[in-house]
């Protein structure tokens, strides 16, 4: 019994971490928001987008952790993963009298079959790919994201005549579909659940906070769910001896393969269940869209999932959800939340051309310089990731929480029935 | 040709290792040339020779690390010629690496833990299913009981938390030989065993492998202190630029004129 | 057991050597195929002779980008996913430089200064073509060169110096981090709009004088870096580092001084082909490097890493690739072809189709 208090105690340690980053992160950004002057509304639906993108980047980034931080599969094509997710769960179940044509299956049907797919084509890469170079093995990912968004781009998958039909990718314009985030309203339309729907909607009302961000909220809650299971799925593949053969592989494959693991076969695996996962956060991710595009599965959006793990410190299921939740709130949704401030209290106009600020800066009025930074803000907001990618990797490879020793063992290794150690 | 240098291997009553006509080229370069052996059931047999003789070589076609280019190796008696290296682990023959090969970013115990073979929790269903997981923590229980006792046996159990890569060389020796243990082989190659462990330490260490002889176990182990090989192998082998050159009793291997000349003569 | 020694069997060489004979099976049948439709009269032969060319001018400047790529990663050891916005870098940097000098008195100094960012400098009111302003083209392409070439150093002397030590998975997160950074930067100024700023291309007869500037100045600069690498010193040092680092360093060939002068030449290359590529397509955006990134990679893999005359190949191939391959598939999914074929090699071929000889 004493093992078992040792690894909850772990788990308690790690969720108030998070606890306290995440109120610490609430409170700041809300009292910020209100002293400045933004309406509660708005600071509502701004906390509420950060949840839900928090939850969102920190199932990928779990995912991600599983190929790289615990097998050091270095997958640079998450994209790719999540793109084919989302579209064979659009496919699937888009209406049949849509254009382009799905095969109006039910959603739930439409997300099992968008990780199982996700997770076949990540086994049938990982078969020949896993035995080259992790900078190869790089290449080769990002090269087959591309290719998947390429080939969803093209015309020749665009539309497909199947009798009477149209089926097809809908090329760059996307396949629509019936969001996932639509099931909180269908929940609400049921009696029971109903009249929790509106015992929610009614306190909102008294604040000042819209139904459709409770909706969202309800919606994010429901990824968080989500990023439970999956954390606590990993954390147990993390902590038995299936974990421990994934970290061999990363430390020396030779030796593990040497000591008679057979590393092949787990990384096929892992590889594939951690594909399945990067489609079920992309479904989810996409959940509250009612079109999927190309557009969304960019090769950049792995990048943000890398500087998500590195901020958290790759190697940890814990820090994966903390970079996760970082990312979302101060690279990803911070920059936003200060331009609503900044709007709301300066004059911003914005002049067409840097050139044109600088020629106002001149004749000494700052404000245009930084109405087109603030105009600029998605801009700056990359730069910031890339400056926050580069710092990282030079200062703090090991990412902000540092160096965890996370022993991949299913009991206590420091425990003995024998009682040495125990002096 | 070498053969006929190779004296015909008649005290081998029982091999446990036969290696046959083993060849492997690198680009130009022939790395092994036919070398045939055999190694004794229960014995400690030294491989011995200048260094580009071509041992560590050998020891990886045996291994599976390289596949030979020609040539073929039984082991207990089943042809194991080209396979992988974790079939050929888990048929019973480990090794152990030049430079060894630690896992550094995991604990001594971790490292110890990955030995035992076929272990429940290698499957994911048994390590993530809540019921049939309570198996797989009896399981690590006993695991760790005999992590422990091993390390204790080499005498490095106090860097058991430790990260595998804050030991010294020495100790990495120790923890992989270690490691190798609990794998449960019928034989170990040793590659250097003893490089970089300091003297007292390789006493205990040579100790533990005549405990080990006595339990059952096979040794080939590479080494060039001579006295190790000399006072402690039963049989030697001895390479040279890819073939071999003599095989017999430490006695005869010390009076061989050629292995004197490959020494001298050659570019240690 | 029987599929488990069967897939043993299936490792290192003799997959290589599979893979080797159907790749040679295919593109014998291609050839064939393009005979077969020469013959046929389905592709005329103008058609064909035209895709070749584009090949080829394709091929010279993803070639000399890719020269870059292949010297920083066997020098430096790492996949540099920077380099392609370096190339932004040298469009941006040397078609600005043509713009402050050949647009004078034609447009507004902040226009030009910002490509047109705000309609106010349309190329055609500037005469941006080689027949009406050689001297800023001609200038601006040397700009392009040191514009970039004093980028690259500022990055290492910010960012990869202080990671010569560390892995080259490191030194490619963070080359990701620059390659970011780096491009944004550029949109801050110049804005994220895709533009037209080279106006259409004059001609002497069937010749496309842009294209043609294009060849000329690819060529020269290839055969110079060829002059460099053979006959001098400096040459003979860079290659004994990226064959062996460790050596290299032992036999006192001075390492900070070849990294220096491998971002010289690489960036300056890189920075020369995308003001080379303006000047062809006339289209100028952010994104430019990194869409053509994953070619370049795909033609130094091609070549074996390390090679520059392999590099060179390899942007021949990818070249013709992404060209011919139309005459089979629609022209949206002619770079999936090329990616394709570079994910095959790395995996059944790592060394490059040529097998890993290290020519320089």
């Amino acid at each position: 019994m004493s093992e078992r208090t040792i690894d909850t105690d772990r788990w308690k340690g790690d969720l108030l971490l998070l606890a306290k980053i995440v109120a610490a992160t609430y409170v700041g950004f809300a009292s910020l928001g209100l002293v400045t002057g933004v309406p509660i509304n708005e600071v509502a639906g701004f906390l509420v987008t950060v949840t839900f993108f928090a939850a969102s980047f920190a199932l990928v980034t779990l995912a991600l952790n599983l190929h790289w931080g615990y097998t050091g599969l270095f997958n640079i094509g998450v994209a790719g993963f999540m793109a084919i997710g989302v579209y064979t769960m659009a496919v699937l179940t888009a209406s049949p009298d849509a254009s382009p044509a799905g095969l109006g299956l039910p959603i739930p049907v439409g997300v099992v079959a968008g990780v199982l797919v996700a997770a076949l084509v990540g086994a049938v890469i990982a078969l020949p790919a896993l035995r080259v170079r992790s900078d190869y093995f790089a290449i080769i990912t990002l090269g087959f994201s591309e290719i998947v968004r390429l080939s969803i781009t093209s015309g020749t998958l665009r539309e497909i005549e199947v009798g009477d039909r149209v089926y097809g990718t809908g090329g760059g314009s996307g396949i629509g579909y019936t969001p996932v985030d639509s099931v909180i309203p269908w929940l609400f339309d049921r009696p029971g659940i109903g009249l929790l729907g509106d015992l929610l909607y009614g306190i909102g009302g008294l604040v000042g906070i819209t139904t459709s961000i409770i909706n969202r909220l309800l919606y994010a809650l429901v990824i968080i769910a989500f990023v439970v299971a999956v954390y606590a799925l990993l954390q147990r593949l993390a902590y038995s001896p299936f974990g421990r053969v994934l970290k061999a592989i990363r430390e020396d494959e030779v030796a593990a393969r040497s000591l008679g693991k057979n590393t092949k076969y787990a990384k096929i695996k892992v590889f594939a269940l951690g594909c399945g996962l990067m489609g079920l956060a992309g479904i989810l991710w996409m959940g509250s869209r009612s079109l999927v595009t190309p557009e969304s599965f960019m090769p950049v959006v792995t990048f943000y999932i890398f500087v998500a793990l590195i901020v958290g410190g790759s190697g940890s299921n814990t820090g994966s959800i903390v970079g996760g939740f970082v990312f979302a709130a101060f690279l990803w949704e911070g920059p936003r939340f200060l331009r609503t401030i900044a709007r709301a209290n300066l004059d911003t106009r914005s002049p067409p051309t840097i050139y044109d600020a600088a020629l106002e800066l001149a004749a000494f009025d700052v404000m245009p310089l930084v109405g087109y930074f603030i105009g600029s803000l998605d801009e700056f907001r990359w730069i910031l990731i890339g400056v926050a990618l580069v710092l990282l990797m030079v200062y703090r490879p090991e990412g902000l929480l540092g160096d965890r020793k996370e022993i991949a063992a299913a009991t206590d290794l420091s425990q003995r029935q024998g009682g040495e150690s125990d002096e | 040709m070498s053969e006929q240098r190779t004296r015909p291997t008649t005290n081998v009553d029982d091999p446990i290792l036969r290696a046959e006509n083993l060849r492997k080229r690198f680009g130009g370069i022939v790395a092994v040339d036919g070398a045939s052996f055999e190694v004794e059931r229960g014995s400690i047999t030294g491989l011995i020779g200048p260094n580009g003789a071509g041992k560590s070589t050998t020891f990886n076609l045996i291994t599976g690390v390289y596949r030979p280019d020609g040539g073929s190796v039984v082991f207990d008696g089943g042809d194991v010629t080209g396979h992988s290296p974790e079939r050929i682990a888990n048929q019973g023959l480990v090794r152990t690496f030049q430079i060894a090969r630690e896992l550094p970013e995991m604990t001594v115990l971790e490292n110890m833990m990955l030995g035992p073979q076929n272990q429940l929790g290698e499957s994911i269903w048994r390590s993530v299913t809540p019921v049939v997981r309570n198996e797989v923590i009896q399981e690590e229980k006993q695991l760790r009981e005999r992590a422990w006792e091993t390390l204790e046996l080499f005498e490095i159990d106090h860097l058991a938390e430790e990260y595998a890569s804050s030991l010294s060389g020495g100790q990495r020796k120790l923890l992989e030989l270690a490691r190798a243990l609990l794998t449960d082989p019928d034989m170990l190659l040793l590659d250097e065993p003893m490089a970089g462990v300091n003297p007292s330490l390789e006493k205990k260490l040579l100790e533990r492998i005549h405990d080990l002889q006595d339990e059952g176990y096979s040794f080939l182990l590479v080494e060039h202190d001579m006295d190790v090989i000399m006072n402690h192998c039963e049989r030697v082998i001895v390479m040279h630029q890819g073939e071999l050159l003599a095989e017999g009793l430490p006695a005869e291997i010390q009076g061989d004129e050629a292995v004197i000349e490959a020494y001298l003569g050659g570019d240690v | 057991m029987g599929v488990v020694t069967l897939k043993e069997r299936f490792s290192d060489t003799t997959a290589q050597e599979v893979f080797g004979g159907i790749l040679v099976l295919g593109i014998v049948v291609l050839l064939l195929d393009l005979l077969r439709l020469v013959a046929t009269g389905e592709l005329s032969p103008g058609r064909l002779g035209s895709l070749l060319w584009y090949g080829i001018v394709d091929s010279l400047y993803i070639g000399l980008a890719a020269i870059g790529l292949s010297m920083t990663y066997s020098i430096l050891r790492f996949a540099n996913f920077s380099h392609g916005d370096l190339v932004t870098t040298g469009a941006f940097g040397g078609w600005t430089v043509a713009y402050l000098i050949g647009g004078i008195g034609a447009a507004d100094f902040g226009s030009r200064l910002l490509l047109d960012a705000d309609g106010g400098a349309r190329a055609g009111d500037l005469g941006m073509d080689i027949l009406a302003s050689p001297v800023a083209i001609v200038l601006g392409l040397f700009a392009a060169a040191a514009i970039t070439i004093l980028v690259a150093l500022a990055i290492d002397r910010l960012v990869y110096k202080k990671l010569r030590d560390a892995g080259g998975i490191t030194l490619l997160i963070a080359s990701v981090g620059v390659a970011l950074a780096l491009r944004y930067i550029i949109a801050i100024f110049y804005t994220q709009d895709s533009r037209g700023i080279v106006a259409s291309s004059p001609r002497v007869g069937p010749v496309n004088l842009h294209e043609a500037t294009l060849v000329v100045s690819a060529v020269t600069l290839i055969v110079g870096v060829h002059l460099l690498l053979q006959y001098t010193k400096l040459g003979k040092s860079m290659r004994a580092m990226s064959d062996n680092k460790d050596l290299a360093l032992v036999t006192g060939i001075p390492t900070e001084r070849v990294i220096f002068l491998t971002w010289v030449i690489g960036s300056g290359l890189a920075g020369v082909a995308g003001y080379l590529i303006v000047l062809d397509r006339s289209q100028i955006t952010i994104n430019l490097g990194w869409f053509l990134l994953l070619l370049i990679f795909a033609a130094v893999i091609l070549g074996g890493i390390g090679s520059i005359y392999g590099a060179l190949a390899g942007s021949l191939v990818i070249g013709i690739t992404i060209n011919l391959s139309l005459v089979w598939i629609p022209a949206d999914l002619n770079e999936v072809a090329a990616f394709v074929i570079m994910i095959l090699v790395l995996i059944f071929k790592p060394d490059g189709l040529f097998g890993g000889v290290e020519t320089a």
